[in-house]
């Protein structure tokens, strides 16, 4: 690579593009946090934007886009829309871009008034839709799920995304890796986790931990069979779990309509 | 040398090497400055109003996804809002980890900002990828530091990005004998390819730069560097406790930006590295002094372009002070009987009671302002989260102001390059005030 203003493109590196919504930048930063295998990675493709970590900019069409984020405002989605139109395959990366995560919230409430809440008397200074998922607005290609993504499963998407095979993001739930880890179930210690419904992925990572699981990988595709016998056993109550899950997984209701 | 720059405009939209979306527009018309502003245009996110109605219980978690950089800072102040409004009074060893996972943080923001996203500026070039050809020793020291740091983090809260185990009350998890001295070896390994980007550090210039403002940080009666606890500060003799927030940060709204703007005693403040720096430069680490007096950086330092150095030498002081931690538990244990696992409280293992808590945090950023008003069950009915790039934002335009007038005889690619700079020395968070960065030149 050379030191010029623009990175040099060679013919056989595909143009890899990084975009922000809506977000923490959290997923973007989990790439900073890969070290020094971060190098190969940047070997094998060449990143064209990526606002966060670098000023350079591309004005051609990307091979792959990375959209980070959910769509929040009118602005929002024509940009996107934008994106899409020049990019080959687009990857939506982390929760707020699969499933609006924890911008999802937002859709509890009446939209003005929750800007009001904020904002007072001036909030329509400041443009807010109630949030979107990325796949709500622009068709998506590959899905990279959680908050935060977990780092193996980037590379992992992004090696079948850069040979053009599908991905398929596992669709059995939570409890399926926590078991293999041989955590005690969260249950038995009198605690209600989302593992039962949620996609696995992520090595139960916050159960590992200590913590409950919080649904941000999303619900699996049919959780009844697994659920129902959660929450017969131990006489949970429906709203309790409906609370929880409205923190990553509230836009989920806009797909049902 | 010299243009004519009577009329010039200039937009740059969406600073880059950033975190979140800001704008600087600049209108010279006649000679005159008719525009020089920074506009925040990050998306709302609502993250006060969406708490409404939450348990304090899972606070944390969601307003740990305020940003993804400082995560674990957002964390430990919504953590102390929380335990101040349920009157929770955290143990000895819970506040020495939440102390340990500070230091993790101030490493992790700052060898990111210094070296990834300012030291390009500072040597020539776009970002840090043509650094990979050039200076390949330095930027691969740099990802392994970045990555030892990320290390530590796991093994401590599972993850350096929205951390898992830190939360009301306590710990999820504490560290065994094993990650203990695991956690002193990745840092004490990190020693040699540390002590080499100091040297780096010590090799970089900056612009020239004073104004004179108001710099708030915590301040405290005791000897410790005060990042976790205190009081608020500033150098123009104020003090207030932490209750008292809304006075230090005087939030108002413009039109311009969707952050909010912020001043105390004079028309702005400052906020973050190079605040704490001149507030409490006597009680960092001993090594970190002696860098300070090494690169002849004295309080009260008024360049904001120095805010970048500040952040250097608070790496070395984060990292003796973490080491310092370490070495107590291994010397004097973990007590494990303090594991704690809440959820939403559902078997009533915190005591709950209405209230209304500050937490008031040093992030790398600068300080940090939780406040949440709880009812009786715990249930969030009010919340405000005041972010340090916001009590910034106002600060960076009365820097411009004075700024822009003394280079704008340079060519324009050098006037961008160098608001670019300003803005990026006080390594703005903005997604973080939920709102941007955009460099407009208007003609």
């Amino acid at each position: 690579m050379k030191t010029e203003n623009k990175p040099v493109t060679t013919a056989a590196k595909p143009k890899v593009a990084f975009f922000d919504f809506a977000s923490c930048e959290g997923c973007q930063l989990q790439i900073t946090n890969l070290g020094e295998s971060l190098l190969d990675i940047l070997g094998a493709i060449d990143v064209v934007e990526f606002r966060e970590a670098i000023s350079e900019k591309w004005d051609g069409d990307y091979d792959v886009v990375f959209i980070e984020g959910s769509i929040g405002d009118p602005h929002a989605e024509e940009r996107l829309k934008k994106i899409r139109a020049r990019a080959k395959v687009l990857i939506a990366y982390g929760a707020c871009a699969c499933t609006g995560g924890v911008n999802g919230m937002k859709n509890s409430f009446q939209i003005d008034e929750i800007r009001a809440s904020v904002y007072g008397k001036d909030y329509k200074l400041f443009a807010s839709t109630a949030t979107k998922a990325v796949h709500q607005v622009v068709k998506v290609d590959y899905s990279i799920n959680g908050c935060p993504i977990y780092a193996p499963e980037l590379v992992e998407v992004l090696k079948h995304a850069l040979r053009g095979l599908p991905y398929t993001v596992p669709d059995n739930p939570v409890c399926s890796e926590c078991k293999l880890n041989e955590n005690v179930c969260m249950y038995e210690r009198g605690l209600a986790c989302l593992g039962p419904w949620t996609k696995a992925g992520c090595n139960s990572w916050c159960v590992n931990n200590g913590n409950i699981c919080y649904g941000c990988r999303g619900e699996v595709s049919n959780p009844a069979k697994n659920a129902n016998d959660v929450i017969g056993k131990y006489n949970l109550k429906p709203e309790l779990i409906k609370a929880k899950f409205d923190m990553y997984n509230k836009c989920k209701e806009a797909d049902a309509k | 040398m010299t243009t004519d720059n009577k009329n010039l405009n200039i937009k740059v939209e969406y600073v880059t090497r950033v975190e979140g979306h800001g704008n600087i527009v600049v209108n010279v018309k006649e000679g005159k400055i008719e525009k020089c502003e920074f506009h925040v245009v990050e998306t709302p996110r609502l993250f006060e109003g969406m708490l409404r109605g939450r348990s304090i219980f899972e606070a944390q978690h969601i307003t740990s996804r305020i940003c993804g950089i400082c995560s674990c800072g957002h964390s430990l102040a919504s953590i102390q809002a929380a335990e101040d409004a349920l009157g929770v009074v955290p143990t000895e060893q819970t506040v020495k980890l939440r102390k340990l996972l500070l230091d993790y943080e101030f490493l992790d923001s700052h060898i990111l900002h210094a070296y990834l996203l300012v030291a390009p500026d500072v040597l020539g070039v776009p970002s840090f990828i043509p650094l990979v050809a050039s200076h390949n020793k330095t930027v691969r020291q740099i990802l392994r530091l970045k990555k030892a740091v990320n290390d530590v983090c796991d093994i401590l809260v599972g993850r350096h990005i929205h951390p898992i185990t830190a939360i009301v009350g306590g710990w999820t998890k504490l560290p065994s004998k094993k990650e203990i001295d695991a956690q002193i070896k990745i840092l004490e390994d990190m020693a040699g390819d540390l002590g080499e980007l100091l040297a780096l550090a010590k090799t970089l210039t900056f612009p020239d730069f004073k104004r004179e403002t108001e710099f708030v940080a915590l301040v405290s009666d005791d000897g410790e560097y005060p990042l976790l606890n205190g009081d608020i500060g500033s150098t123009d003799g104020k003090r207030v406790g932490k209750k008292d927030y809304r006075q230090s940060t005087n939030e108002f709204i413009d039109p311009r930006s969707s952050a909010k703007f912020s001043k105390w005693s004079r028309e702005s403040v400052f906020v973050g590295a190079l605040a704490r720096f001149n507030l409490n430069s006597d009680k960092l680490h001993p090594e970190a002094k002696a860098l300070a007096k090494e690169l002849g950086f004295k309080p009260v330092c008024y360049n904001t372009f120095m805010n970048t150095v500040a952040q250097v030498i608070e790496i070395v002081h984060c990292y003796h002070h973490a080491l310092g931690i370490l070495k107590d538990f291994k010397k004097n244990g973990v007590d494990y009987g303090q594991q704690l696992t809440v959820g939403v409280n559902e078997k009533g293992a915190v005591p709950v009671r209405a209230g209304n808590g500050v937490g008031s945090v040093e992030v790398p950023r600068g300080i940090l302002h939780h406040n949440y008003e709880t009812d009786a069950a715990g249930m969030i009915k009010a919340a405000n989260c005041i972010i340090p790039t916001n009590q910034n934002i106002n600060n960076i335009e009365h820097d411009f102001a004075k700024f822009l007038p003394e280079i704008i005889h340079l060519p324009k690619e050098t006037i961008t390059l160098r608001l670019e700079m300003m803005v990026r020395a006080y390594d703005p968070c903005i997604s973080c005030s939920a709102h941007y960065l955009d460099v407009k030149y208007v003609d």
